[in-house]
C-alpha cells in the first residue's frame, strides 16, 4: 500500500539524515516532543530555524562585507547559528559554527569568509533534506497514514 | 515529600504526586528558535512557562508580579543585556534561582555563571532531561532560605512541616513542597513572637523586594557601621524598616557580598591584574603593600574613591584591630568600593564600575595584601602551609582566615558575629571547587586533620565544575582573578594544606599558582592539562596557517588562560596538536608541541586518551582538514556538546 510504501520511505530517508551527520539526536528530541497536542511542533520550530538562520546568514555577509570588520559582531552572529542549529540538531551546520568562532576570534577575514561559504552550503543542504522529509510526512498524512517514529 | 497544606489550589492528597508540575518558570531568550523549543519542553514537563525574548521584558514581568515565578531560565547572550547583569538583578530584587544557559561552553563562561550566583548552567542544546530537574533549584533555595532563618532559632525545621496553615503564598507557589516550605517557613515567622525573636517581624514573611530605595538604606547601613560590623542585626536596626526581617537582612547581604566580590573579580580582570597577581607572593605583597600607602590618597584625590570608603580603607590600613575585623576589611572595602547595586544610585555615587573596579582591584590587591601584616598579629602566617600536600596543621589562626571565606560564602554565611568560628570554606577563589567537594571537612571545630586528606581524594575526583553544587555553595566569589584566573586556580584539587593556605591568602594566588607548578603528585590530570593548554594554546598561536588555527577547538582559542581541561576536550585539544604536528608547514608548533609532550611526561601523567589521540588524526594541510570537516560523519562521535567540539573528539 501507499501508506506503508511512504512511511518505509520516511523511515529510510530520516536514517540516512542521521547516519550522514545531517541531523543528530536532538532533533529526536524535537520529534518526542511533538505530540497530539502540537502536531506540527517540528515543522513549526524547522520554519523557525530556517527564517532565523536565513537572517543571520544575511546578517554575516553584510558584516563580512564591510570594510572594517566588526568581528565581535560576526562572532556573536555565529554564536547565535551556533546556538540555534544545535537546538534543532543540525548538527552539520552546528560543526560549521565551531571554526567559525575560531576565524572570528583571530580576526581572520579570509578564514571567516571560508566558513561563511561553508556554513551557507551546510544550511542549504539541510533545508533541503529537511523539506524532502517534511513532504514525505504530508504524503503520509495524506494517504491517510501516521508518521512513524523512528528509532 | 509530604502533602502540603491542603489549602492551596489542588487537592490536598495529590499536591506532592504532583510537584513539580505547576512550577512557574520564565524563560527568557534571543533566539527563537530555542525559545520555542524550550518552551515546548517546559511544557512537556508539566511546566508553567512564560516566555520572553529580550532580558528588559523579563525583568518588568518579574518585578510586576514578584511571587509569579519560582524559577529563571536565561540564555547568556542576548543584543539587549547580558544575561549575567539579568542574573544579578534577578538575584537581588526577586531572590529567584537562575539558570543561565548558552551555546557556549568555555569555562570562563561558565564560572562566570558560578560567581554571578546563577544555580545551575545549561550548554546548548539543552534537553529535556536537563529541564526536568530545573525543581530541584527551587526546593533546593527554598531550604536554604529556610535554614538561614533555622540557625538563627532554636527551632527544629520539622516543625513547620505538621502545620496546615494556608496562606497566600502556597497559592502563589505552584509545588506543593514549595508550598510546603513556603508555609513552614511563614509559620515560623508568625510564631516567632512565642519564640521570642530577636528582630521585629512579626509579620507573615512574603518574599521581600529590595527595591533600589531598600537597598540604598541597606548600604547605607552596612557603609555605616562598617563590614566587620555589618551584622544583619544591626543592619536591621539601622535600616529601621518595618517588616523588614532579620533573615532578609542576612540573605540580602550575603548576595551583596557575593556580588561585590564578584565585581572585584571582574574588574580585576578587566584591569588585568590578575596577571601581576601569578607573580611570586613576596614580590606581589611588596608591590601591593606599596600600593595600599599610596593608592588610597590618590585615589580618594582623584574622586574615584568615596571619602568613606577611603576613610574605612585608611581605618583598614592603620588602624587594625588584631582579630578578624582585620580580616573581615577586605572584604567590606571591596564591599564599599566596588558595589554598585543594579538598581540604586548607590552611596558612593555614580562611579563607573569600570574605573571603580579597577581601582578596587588595586586596593584589593593592596589590602589584602595587608592581612599578612596582620596575620602577624595573629597567630602568624603558616608559610609552611604552602607546597604542603596533605599535612593540614589549622591553627585557630586559621579558622580566623577562613572567616574571609566565609564571608564571601553566600550560602554558609549566616552569622555576622565576629565570633562566629566557623572556617566554611566554601567561598573565594578557586577554593569552590574544591569547598564543593569538602563540605564537612570545614567543622567549627577547625578542620579535621584525618578527614582533610581523606577528602583530597575527594577533590581529585572532582572534575570539571560542579554546577549543581554551586546552589549549594554560591560562595563563589573571587575578589582578584578574573574568572580565567580563577579557573586556572579552581581546576585543582588541592590538598588541606593547599587549601588552608589559600584560605588564608585568599588576597592572591601566587602561593596557588607556584604550588601547582612545582607539584606533581597528587594531582589529576586536569592540572597538568591546564598547564599544557597554555602552552598549547601558544602553540596553536603560534600557527601561521589560518587553517590550521580553523579548527583548532573552538574552546583552546576563546579560553586564552582557563586552567582546567576536561578529558574529552583535552583530547581534542591534543589530536589537533597531533595533527598540526603532522603537517610540515606547523613549524613553529612542533617545539612548542614537543615541549607540552614532555612535559607530560615529566609530570608523570599518563593521558592515554590523549596521546593515542594525539596521533589518531593525521590532518596534513588543509584540503584534508576542509575536507575532513565535510566527511564528519565520519569523525562525528555522538557529540559531547559540553566541551564544545562535536565531531573533533
Amino acid at each position: 500500500m501507499e501508506v506503508v510504501q511512504l512511511q518505509r520511505s520516511f523511515l529510510e530517508y530520516t536514517s540516512s539524515l542521521f547516519q550522514e551527520g545531517f541531523l543528530d539526536a536532538q532533533f529526536s528530541q524535537l520529534q518526542q516532543l511533538q505530540d497530539e497536542s502540537n502536531p506540527q511542533f517540528v515543522m513549526e520550530v524547522v520554519t523557525l530555524f530556517f527564517e532565523d538562520t536565513e537572517r543571520l546568514l544575511n546578517d554575516l555577509t553584510t558584516a563580512l562585507d564591510q570594510s572594517n570588520v566588526d568581528f565581535k559582531k560576526v562572532d556573536a552572529h555565529v554564536h547565535q547559528l551556533k546556538g540555534s542549529s544545535s537546538s534543532i540538531g543540525a548538527q552539520r551546520v552546528t560543526n560549521v559554527c565551531i571554526p567559525f568562532r575560531n576565524t572570528c576570534e583571530e580576526q581572520n577575514i579570509q578564514g571567516c569568509l571560508r566558513c561563511l561559504q561553508l556554513v551557507k552550503q551546510e544550511y542549504f543542504l539541510v533545508k533541503n533534506k529537511l523539506e524532502a522529509l517534511f513532504r514525505l510526512e504530508q504524503q503520509i498524512v495524506a494517504a491517510g497514514g501516521v508518521i512513524p517514529m523512528v528509532e | 515529600m509530604k502533602s502540603g497544606p491542603s489549602s492551596s489550589s489542588r487537592p490536598g492528597d495529590v499536591v506532592s504526586d504532583q510537584f513539580p508540575a505547576g512550577l512557574r518558570v520564565l524563560v527568557v531568550d534571543d533566539d527563537p528558535t530555542c525559545l520555542r523549543i524550550l518552551e515546548k519542553m517546559l511544557k512537556n514537563c508539566l511546566y508553567q512557562v512564560t516566555t520572553c525574548n529580550r532580558a528588559e521584558v523579563a525583568l518588568a514581568l518579574l518585578r510586576e508580579n514578584k511571587n509569579g515565578y519560582d524559577i529563571v531560565i536565561s540564555d547568556v547572550h542576548m543584543p539587549d543585556m547580558d544575561g549575567f547583569k539579568l542574573l544579578e538583578h534577578v538575584g537581588l530584587e526577586m531572590d529567584l534561582p537562575v539558570i543561565m544557559m548558552s551555546a557556549d561552553d568555555s569555562k570562563n563562561v561558565v564560572m562566570k555563571g558560578v560567581t554571578h550566583g546563577a544555580c545551575d548552567y545549561l550548554i546548548k542544546p539543552v534537553r529535556m532531561e536537563a529541564l526536568k530537574n530545573i525543581w530541584q533549584h527551587v526546593v533546593r533555595k527554598k531550604k536554604h532560605d529556610w535554614k538561614d532563618k533555622d540557625v538563627e532559632q532554636s527551632g527544629s525545621v520539622e516543625d513547620g512541616e505538621h502545620q496546615q496553615k494556608p496562606s497566600e503564598d502556597i497559592e502563589n507557589s505552584s509545588s506543593a513542597n514549595g508550598g510546603s516550605w513556603r508555609s513552614s517557613k511563614k509559620r515560623r515567622d508568625d510564631d516567632e513572637e512565642s519564640e521570642d525573636r530577636e528582630d521585629t517581624s512579626t509579620l507573615k514573611k512574603p518574599r521581600v523586594v529590595w527595591s533600589a530605595e531598600l537597598h540604598q538604606q541597606f548600604v547605607a547601613a552596612v557603609n555605616e557601621l562598617g563590614i566587620d560590623k555589618a551584622v544583619p542585626k544591626k543592619i536591621l536596626e539601622m535600616m529601621n524598616v518595618p517588616g523588614l526581617t532579620r533573615e532578609n537582612v542576612a540573605s540580602h547581604l550575603q548576595k551583596y557580598r557575593l556580588y561585590l566580590r564578584r565585581l572585584s573579580g571582574v574588574s580585576g580582570h578587566q584591569s588585568g591584574l590578575n596577571n601581576s597577581f601569578m607573580t611570586s607572593p613576596e614580590a606581589a605583597f611588596r608591590s601591593m603593600s606599596s600600593l595600599s600607602g599610596l593608592d588610597l590618597h590618590s585615589l580618594a584625590a582623584s574622586g574615584q574613591l568615596p571619602p568613606q570608603s577611603l576613610a574605612t580603607l585608611q581605618a583598614a590600613v592603620f588602624s587594625r584591630p588584631a582579630t578578624t575585623s582585620a580580616i573581615s576589611m577586605p572584604v567590606s572595602d571591596q564591599h564599599l568600593l566596588s558595589f554598585e547595586p543594579p538598581k540604586s544610585r548607590s552611596v558612593n555615587g555614580q562611579q563607573e564600575a569600570c574605573n571603580n573596579g579597577k581601582q578596587i582591584s588595586l586596593l584589593q590587591g593592596s589590602l589584602t595584601n595587608m592581612e599578612p601584616k596582620q596575620l602577624a598579629n595573629m597567630h602568624s602566617v603558616q608559610q609552611p602551609f604552602w607546597g604542603m600536600n596533605g599535612s593540614s596543621q589549622v591553627n585557630p589562626s586559621n579558622s580566623q582566615f577562613m572567616q574571609i571565606s566565609q564571608l564571601h560564602s553566600r550560602g554558609q554565611l549566616l552569622n555576622q558575629t565576629s565570633d562566629s568560628q566557623v572556617p566554611r570554606i566554601q567561598s573565594t577563589n578557586g577554593q569552590t571547587l574544591l569547598s564543593n567537594n569538602i563540605p564537612r571537612v570545614w567543622t567549627p571545630k577547625g578542620v579535621d586533620r584525618s578527614t582533610a586528606s581523606g577528602h583530597v581524594s575527594q577533590g581529585s575526583s572532582m572534575v570539571g565544575f560542579s554546577m549543581k553544587q554551586s546552589s549549594e555553595f554560591p560562595g563563589t566569589s573571587f575578589p582578584l582573578l578574573s574568572d580565567s584566573g580563577m579557573s586556572t586556580l579552581s581546576s585543582k584539587p588541592l590538598s588541606q594544606g593547599e587549601l588552608n593556605s589559600e584560605i588564608k591568602d585568599s588576597r592572591n594566588f601566587h602561593p596557588v599558582n607556584e604550588l601547582r607548578l612545582n607539584q606533581t603528585s597528587g594531582w589529576s590530570p586536569h592540572n597538568i592539562r591546564s598547564t599544557f593548554h597554555g602552552s598549547q594554546h601558544l602553540a596553536f598561536q603560534g600557527a601561521k596557517d589560518a587553517s590550521h588555527s580553523v579548527f583548532s577547538p573552538q574552546d583552546i582559542s576563546s579560553t586564552p588562560s582557563s586552567g582546567l581541561l576536561n578529558g574529552p576536550l583535552n583530547k581534542g585539544f591534543f589530536s589537533l596538536g597531533g595533527g598540526q604536528n603532522n603537517s610540515s608547514s606547523m613549524g613553529p608548533v612542533n617545539p612548542l608541541l614537543a615541549d607540552t609532550s614532555r612535559r607530560v611526561k615529566s609530570e608523570s601523567l599518563t593521558i592515554p586518551g590523549c596521546q593515542s589521540n594525539m596521533f589518531s588524526k593525521s590532518f596534513s594541510h588543509d584540503d584534508d582538514l576542509m575536507s575532513s570537516l565535510l566527511e564528519q560523519q565520519d569523525d562525528v562521535i555522538p557529540v559531547d556538546t559540553e566541551f564544545g567540539i562535536d565531531g573533533y573528539s
